[in-house]
């Protein structure tokens, strides 16, 4: 390597020419950015695949006024905050006990990640099987300790939350992993200076650990947020947003109408749910990322 | 470092094979088709028995007639999820050469207009009775021919229990309610409900339709003209409320609400359940899993409030369509499949792959005798002057896509009847604005 080929890279501003990136960008802006424009405009026609009638903002005022939409926002939200909420409350302790000298560690690390594995549809049913009211494993093994099991799926007010469950048994694998890599990431000497300075155990957790893991809490919830606002084939999976309208989120009340063929009117709810994920996300990824920096 | 530039054209060459061979072997199967002058047509039909198992009847029987044409019949999943495969497949250009949908309000959704070839002028169709091809034709088309048995909406009834507690078979709602009653006090669930199967929660709105319309004769044009609707019409709001009814009566199976319908005929069959509002499809079923109870099952049609107007909501059977993707030597040998299944030897074929629903809208096409007992209780309605009222979806292209998730929450007590009803207009008004009809 030359110093003139070097310089010469440098006034590029790349290792690379240009045209290199031209394959990405083809693929890109014919598989991400050609659809995500065109569906900009298909919300605002009625579409029905064979023909297409422009209608302004008119399917947003139906979406709007759809009582299942509001039903799916909110269940969407209840159903974000408690996945993140319980995946950070869960996953960290978790992985405190994880990196401790605990016996058996790999296997029980391998214990815990293992339903991130498992398919989200094998999961869905397996539990569709073992939350049934009348003969499920659950209710039975609840009935053995003299408890009578709600019908977890099919009462209107436990059907989200068992979804949502299901979905913490699923996802705190892969919480417990992040916040595995951020525990074994924060120096020794820390903790031995903590200890030095006559903190205990708690104190050195309260004080060292959890400050300086911020970065995978961050980490954590922001992944499990974006999940929780997007979930869609758990809850289709075991409720099929059931009974009734009561555990719709946004995700399978657009999937509905797509199914229903009204095209520009779920294309106009994902255009919705592109927004609501922005505007929850960006914020907090700011937020979150700035307290990271100030610490 | 210095071995490297030899290798490369080695590495050359292993990929221009392998770019080759590949290239051969995606080649290779589509050339089968048509090497012997044999055509193979490819008929789409949705994954339920009642489907699968006459569409396998008829391309069996219609190869051993007719020896150079194979059909090779293709599965599709149910409901929503079908209807999308089926327009998703119509508007790439990608349809079987022939398919199975429903007739009626969907098939309208399918703008048969522009995508299916019309059979209008076809010797064939003169062997269908005309009674189907309103729900088969759109603009100055004829579309389908039929495929299975009209199906009757209605209550499965369990025999037995009804000797046992000495009941007669309603032909009114109040003689019904006071059956319920009876049945209640003998420890019998009165009626079974399955909402794991949302579809069968609607029985009670869509099965009353024959009683909406001995009320309200002009109901289905007024309804398609958004003239009336189910929340504004006191005749058609009557299903909504009388599911209601049976709800805040207590009079539900227990666990109605993780049931599907298979449990449904199963507490059924067994005596544990006395009635079961559903469609006659699911007689194939009941034969399939309960053969010793088959005699026990009755059905009659849910009754209205007046005795004399009784009779029964029909579903029209299904069609057989040709998509205009179709052409030469195929469209004359889809011809030749529709010609065969619209033809007595057509049903024949179906009665021997699956036992009968209801009966064929083909002509000279008898039913067996030895049919199931719920099956024979049907042709008497289609026997009397008046007895049948083809279903909504028949005669108005409006229906709404989220009926079976409203009818699941006032069948749960989770919704009221006018709200459900209310909901379900609005519904409605989405379908009939995609449509485009007028009025809307």
């Amino acid at each position: 390597m030359s110093g003139v080929a070097i310089a010469r890279r440098h006034r590029a501003g790349s290792v690379y020419p240009h045209w290199f990136y031209l394959p990405a960008a083809v693929v890109y802006g014919t598989l991400f950015l050609a659809p995500t424009v065109a569906s900009f405009y298909f919300s605002l026609t009625r579409w029905t695949l064979f023909d297409h009638e422009f209608i302004g903002l008119e399917n947003f005022a139906v979406l709007f006024r759809e009582p299942a939409l509001v039903k799916g926002m909110t269940n969407t939200a209840v159903y974000a905050v408690v996945t993140s909420g319980l995946k950070v409350v869960l996953g960290l302790p978790l992985a405190v006990l994880l990196t401790s000298d605990v016996v058996g560690r790999a296997y029980l690390r391998s214990v815990v990640f293992f339903p991130v594995l498992v398919s989200t549809i094998g999961v869905g049913i397996t539990f569709t099987v073992l939350m049934r009211p009348g003969d499920g494993l659950i209710n039975d093994g609840l009935a053995a300790i003299g408890i009578k099991g709600p019908a977890w799926l099919t009462d209107p007010s436990y059907a989200l939350l068992s979804v949502a469950l299901v979905d913490v048994w699923k996802g705190v694998g892969l919480a417990t992993l992040i916040y595995i890599a951020g525990i074994v990431s924060i120096p020794r000497e820390y903790f031995e200076a903590a200890t030095v300075d006559g903190a205990g155990r708690f104190a050195a957790f309260w004080h060292v650990l959890l400050p300086l893991c911020r970065p995978a809490t961050v980490t954590v919830v922001i992944l499990s947020l974006i999940g929780g606002l997007r979930s869609f084939d758990l809850i289709w999976t075991m409720t099929r947003g059931g009974p009734g309208f009561t555990s719709d989120v946004i995700a399978s009340v657009i999937y509905k109408q797509y199914q229903a063929g009204f095209y520009g009117l779920s294309t106009a709810g994902n255009v919705v749910l592109f927004l609501v994920v922005t505007v929850v996300v960006l914020p907090l990824s700011l937020l979150l990322g700035r307290k990271q920096v100030e610490l | 470092m210095k071995a490297l530039p030899p290798r490369r054209p080695r590495w050359t060459v292993v990929a221009a094979v392998l770019v080759t061979a590949l290239a051969l072997a995606s080649c290779s199967p589509g050339d089968l088709g048509s090497g012997d002058g044999k055509v193979s047509l490819t008929f789409l039909v949705d994954n339920s028995d009642a489907s699968v198992r006459p569409a396998e009847g008829l391309a069996k029987a219609f190869g051993e007639k007719y020896p150079d044409v194979q059909v090779e019949v293709e599965v599709r999943p149910q409901g929503g999820e079908g209807d999308n495969v089926v327009k998703t497949r119509l508007s790439t250009g990608d349809m079987t050469d022939v398919f199975l949908y429903n007739s009626g309000s969907l098939l309208q959704a399918l703008k048969p207009a522009e995508t299916l070839v019309s059979l209008k002028g076809e010797g064939f169709l003169a062997n269908v009775q005309d009674t189907f091809f309103p729900t088969v034709s759109a603009g100055d088309g004829v579309f389908g021919v039929p495929i299975g048995g009209a199906m009757g909406g209605g209550v499965l009834y369990n025999r037995a229990v009804y000797s046992r507690l000495g009941l007669q078979v309603p032909r009114t709602w109040a003689e019904f309610m006071a059956n319920n009653a009876k049945i209640k006090a003998a420890g019998v669930a009165p009626v079974v409900q399955t909402y794991q199967d949302t579809w069968t929660s609607q029985m009670f709105v869509l099965a009353d339709y024959h009683n909406v319309a001995a009320a309200e004769p002009r109901f289905a044009d007024d309804y398609t003209a958004n003239r009336t609707s189910y929340a504004r019409s006191p005749a058609a709001l009557k299903g909504f409320q009388r599911l209601q009814e049976v709800h805040d009566a207590g009079y539900l199976s227990p666990d109605f609400a993780s049931a599907k319908y298979e449990d449904g005929l199963r507490l059924l069959a067994a005596g544990q359940g006395a009635h079961f509002p559903i469609l006659t499809f699911v007689v194939g079923t009941l034969v399939a899993n309960h053969p010793d109870k088959v005699d026990d099952i009755g059905f009659f049609a849910l009754p209205g409030d007046d005795a004399a107007k009784n009779g029964l909501t029909v579903w029209t059977p299904s069609g057989i369509y040709i998509p205009k993707t179709t052409g030469g030597e195929k469209l004359a040998a889809a011809k030749r499949f529709l010609a065969f299944v619209a033809s007595p030897e057509g049903c024949a074929a179906q009665t021997k792959a699956y036992a009968p629903t209801g009966p064929y809208v083909v002509k000279d096409c008898p039913l067996p005798d030895d049919l199931p007992r719920a099956v024979k209780d049907m042709l008497p309605y289609f026997a009397a002057a008046g007895g049948t009222t083809p279903a909504l979806e028949f005669v108005s292209p409006v229906k709404g896509p989220a009926l079976e998730q409203i009818t699941v929450e006032v069948g749960s007590g989770i919704r009221s009847a006018a709200d459900g009803a209310a909901l379900y207009d609005r519904d409605v008004e989405k379908q009939a604005k995609q449509l485009g009809l007028p009025g809307w």
